[in-house]
């Protein structure tokens, strides 16, 4: 688990903090492509919402259905192997289903959702796509509790309910969505937090639970949730192990909004991060000097499934 | 590098302790005229007595194995498999059966094991042949059939000059011949059965003949209802036990692609 990290070059930076370069790191391979289909559109505003989303958050407009496929069609032509959409809240786009369709045609897709305005006929078509699409299409839904009062707390007033409505037509149609747990109370992270998890979820009569467990990143309005990043969490130099860099996703990830191009899903609201205008823009090397990129090195965080 | 035809190959791949299907496939392939046979790893693991197996696929002139994420693990006496599940019951039992078969492979074969080479390149047909554990890339990356898309296998193949690859580490064979007549293969697996209600399992058999390469997935038969009792004579967990006897995978099923997932029962 731990594999990865340099303790040694951690332990010395326990020392007051010196001014060396943040690391760079280069893209190994487009494997995945994240889109920003609805921009920082949301129905919900989470309290621990890394990126701000909400109903009135137009920092990143949805993108058109034009411009998603052409990035799915230079995607297919870069040997890019799966595709993210997220948001903001994916199922709030008018042309969903025809983005979707697009996706599948080229590859596997997940879609990150929250799950409330996935109603009944939603649900009913996805388990049909489900079915019969060539690639795989993969539902994550986010959840940050396992009661009301736990989640709710987060993710807004009977949030809970309305969420597992969703999870529950999923199934119902055939999908076994992904469960998807920010781990803002750290207790959820442990061991004993996870069994509680995997034990709610089967209890819900979801038989075959499938559960991913993120650690908060604290920007956007998790910062203001919980506080932000002391002065010494950051990368530097030497950081980065040789040879196990592809621990990062950003080596193998880049994320498309309706603005450009960014390194990953994380830094969208980061003005410096973004790299172009268009893809071919943004195969380049990328600065890991944000203090995020600190929780991705230390806690092994990827956004996959 | 020269070139091999009008021959036919065996290539399997994730023993996983059976030495019972191992044997039968073995049987199979020397039957169906396989001049080479050729593993693709994950020797350990599941299954009762791990000398067993390797005992049958070391030191064989027809037989080359390769080196699997597991193998690796073993090799060099780390301490678990490293597949690193979030759900605890999950690591329960793939830490259970790392520590049984790590008990019981000898120290000899776990040398064995750790000097493994770790991908075979060869010239077949023709056509320019590579075989590797995970993928190209990584010992441990999963090739599924519903999540690689045949940009990303053009992509991969014609990066490094390959016409055919075969591959396993999944569990879950597939077979897919792309629009440059490239051939993607993967073996699936000898040691359990493919999570599809059937208690056989899969093997390919490869026919060169000029230039032409052509693969057939194969399943095989064997004596799964003695491989069930030994296992539990054997103390192994009953959940294992099931898979055997059902055809569909009972613990670890995190890394399973929904579609693929979707077929099991659990
Ligand atoms: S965490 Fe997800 S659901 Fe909540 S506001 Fe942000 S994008 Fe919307
Ligand atoms: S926040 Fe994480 S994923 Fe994004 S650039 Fe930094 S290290 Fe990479």
């Amino acid at each position: 688990m731990a594999q990865h990290l340099n303790f040694e070059a951690l332990l010395e930076r326990a020392a007051p903090p010196k001014e060396l370069p943040a690391p760079t790191l280069a893209l190994s391979h487009l494997d995945t492509l994240w889109l920003q289909v609805t921009g920082t559109l949301c129905n919900l505003a989470c309290l621990h919402c890394f990126i701000s989303c909400g109903p009135k958050n137009h920092n990143h407009e949805m993108m058109t259905l034009e411009s998603v496929q052409d990035a799915l069609n230079w995607a297919r032509d870069h040997g890019v192997k799966e595709f993210y959409f997220t948001g903001g809240e994916p199922f709030m786009h008018p042309q969903i289903k025809e983005m979707i369709l697009a996706a599948l045609e080229h590859g596997p897709l997940n879609i990150l959702t929250n799950g409330i305005l996935i109603d009944e006929s939603m649900a009913a078509w996805l388990g049909e796509v489900f079915r019969t699409s060539r690639y795989n299409l993969d539902l994550r839904v986010s959840l940050d509790g396992t009661t009301p009062e736990e989640n709710d707390a987060i993710r807004g007033r009977k949030t809970y309910e309305k969420i597992f409505g969703g999870i529950d037509r999923l199934w119902a149609h055939g999908v076994n969505p992904v469960i998807t747990v920010t781990t803002c109370h750290a207790d959820l992270a442990a061991e004993d937090g996870r069994r509680r998890f995997y034990e709610v979820v089967r209890a819900r009569g979801l038989s075959q639970p499938r559960l991913k467990f993120l650690s908060p990143f604290k920007i956007g309005r998790e910062e203001h949730r919980a506080g932000g990043y002391e002065a010494h969490e950051r990368l530097v130099e030497g950081d980065l192990i040789p040879g196990q860099e592809d621990a990062l996703q950003c080596s193998s990830c880049r994320m498309v909004t309706a603005k450009g191009v960014y390194p990953c899903p994380i830094l969208i609201e980061v003005d410096e991060a973004l790299m172009g205008a268009s893809l071919d823009d943004a195969l380049v090397d990328i600065k890991l000097d944000h203090p995020a990129c600190y929780t991705c090195h230390v806690e092994g965080v990827t956004c996959r499934t | 590098m020269p070139n091999l035809t009008d021959t036919t190959i065996a290539v399997f791949g994730g023993v996983y302790n059976n030495y019972l299907s191992l044997e039968a496939t073995l049987a199979h392939a020397r039957q169906s005229g396989a001049s080479a046979l050729y593993c693709l790893g994950d020797l350990g693991g599941f299954g009762p007595h791990p000398d067993r197996s390797i005992a049958q696929l070391r030191d064989q002139h027809d037989i080359h194995v390769m080196q699997g994420n597991y193998d690796h693990s073993l090799g060099n006496r780390l301490g678990d498999c490293a597949c690193g599940y979030t759900d605890p019951r999950d690591n329960y039992f793939a830490q259970l059966s790392y520590d049984y078969t790590f008990a019981n492979t000898s120290e000899h074969h776990k040398d064995w094991l750790r000097d493994l080479p770790t991908g075979f390149r060869h010239r077949w047909a023709g056509k320019e042949v590579l075989m590797a554990h995970g993928s190209p890339r990584r010992i441990n990356e999963f090739l599924w059939e519903s999540t690689t898309p045949d940009g990303f296998l053009e992509h991969l193949l014609a990066s490094r000059n390959i016409d055919a690859l075969f591959i396993t580490h999944t569990g879950i064979p597939w077979m897919r011949r792309l629009d440059s007549g490239r051939l993607v293969v993967n073996v699936g697996a000898i040691g359990r059965p493919a999570n599809n209600g059937l208690t056989t399992v899969d093997y390919v058999l490869v026919e060169l003949q000029g230039d032409t390469l052509d693969a057939s997935l194969q399943a095989i038969p064997y004596d799964h209802e003695r491989l069930a009792s030994e296992m539990r004579a054997e103390g192994l967990p009953e959940e294992f036990v099931e898979t055997v006897l059902t055809g569909y995978w009972t613990t670890c099923t995190e890394v399973l692609p929904a579609r693929e997932r979707a077929r099991g029962k659990y």
